[in-house]
């Protein structure tokens, strides 16, 4: 029965949360903290904390977390299927339309005009994580500048351009000056 | 693109697929824009399956359908690259690392989030990941605006004032963009019953 509920609270946060992470967040918080009460608001927000300091998608981290809060790994597994199930079913069909009309021409017009607009998206979250890592989210002054942060985001971006590094690799690396500088400075 | 991905042969492709994305899945922190960069070094860059405008538009189409937009462009990958096992293959590959990862860190979760030198680690990987995407996006844009047409700027800069600026739901940018298209389209289609 518990399975049940995790399943279908899931399928509606996959199913309504369109737009990524921070779109998924109220719709959990109401599936699981106002509908079933199975998190507090306090333990609530330290899942939303620690989804984002671990990788992956907030909506499959709370699933995870949920499930296996109320119902072991089990649950755990129950909960992140329900999530990504309505997903599924509406990319595979996406990629099938997709796949079989895209050499019109029409639907070439229209993905010719959406290409720069996801180019920009992409590059607006890139320097919103870049404002943070350099200001903080303090004002926006040259007197808040993290120095450290400056200094590893332009090491970062040199060896990628430069050396072609592999991404996780320089990520990793970051990792380790960013713990190493801040000791040490 | 085609012979690339046939001459690695299914299984060694479906095994190649499986352990990128798990291994891109459990290191990318942050929203789904991170994930996708670094699917495009991956399968784009290095494994040469799949174009840059592909992967453009593999991002819109995860970007558009409901759910978190990294299991969704990992599907697409998977599906491009293996059909329906590509996809499932992929979605397990991308679920897998943050499955274990909660599993371990819910069991001690305030002492993890406190943690200062977790903290320092998380912010240095921060600046690497800030880097990556303005990696990416440079190559990304030089891809989408290859035609050089006003309208490609147009649609950038003002994707990215609404976006950056405006904090307007990317939900509509991606409508708006694709409403652009369509007008597109039809002025184009009126030309040709002219001439």
């Amino acid at each position: 029965m518990i399975y049940l509920q995790l399943f279908i609270s899931f399928i509606q946060v996959g199913l309504f949360s369109i737009g990524g992470g921070y779109a998924a967040i109220p719709l959990i918080q109401t599936q699981v903290v106002e509908e079933r009460g199975w998190l507090s608001m306090n333990e609530f927000t330290n899942l939303i904390t620690i989804a984002e300091m671990t990788p992956g998608p907030i909506s499959v981290n709370s699933a995870t977390f949920v499930g296996i809060r109320i119902a072991g790994i089990g649950g755990a597994v129950i909960a992140t299927f329900g999530c990504i199930l309505p997903s599924c079913f509406i990319v595979s069909l996406l990629a099938y339309l997709y796949y079989k009309y895209k050499g019109v021409a029409a639907l070439e017009n229209i993905l010719s005009c959406l290409r720069p607009a996801v180019v920009a998206l992409i590059a607006a979250a890139g320097l919103s994580i870049l404002t943070l890592v350099l200001f903080n989210g303090a004002a926006i002054k040259a007197e808040n500048v993290d120095w450290i942060g400056a200094g590893i985001f332009i090491a970062a971006l040199f060896v990628l351009k430069k050396w072609k590094m592999n991404p996780i690799l320089v990520m990793c690396f970051c990792g380790a000056l960013g713990l190493c500088l801040n000791l040490l400075l | 693109m085609e012979n690339e991905i046939q001459s690695y042969g299914k299984t060694k492709t479906l095994v190649t697929l499986f352990l990128s994305t798990l291994y891109i899945s459990a290191f990318t922190f942050g929203g789904g824009f991170v994930i996708v960069t670094f699917l495009k070094k991956k399968f784009v860059d290095k494994l040469q399956w799949i174009d840059e405008k592909e992967m453009l538009d593999l991002t819109a189409l995860a970007q558009s359908s409901p759910g978190a937009i990294a299991v969704n462009a990992a599907m697409l990958v998977g599906w491009r690259v293996c059909g329906i096992t590509g996809t499932v293959v992929a979605i397990i590959g991308t679920i897998l690392p943050p499955m274990i990862i909660l599993s371990i860190v819910s069991g001690f979760y305030t002492a993890f989030s406190s943690n200062l030198y977790v903290a320092l680690v998380l912010k240095g990987m921060q600046a690497g990941v800030a880097a990556v995407i303005l990696d990416v996006s440079c190559s990304l844009g030089k891809a989408a605006v290859k035609e050089q047409s006003l309208i490609n700027y147009l649609i950038i800069a003002a994707a990215f004032v609404a976006d950056f600026f405006l904090d307007v739901n990317v939900v509509y940018i991606i409508l708006a963009a694709a409403l652009i298209g369509v007008g597109k389209e039809i002025i184009q289609r009126r030309r040709r019953i002219k001439t």
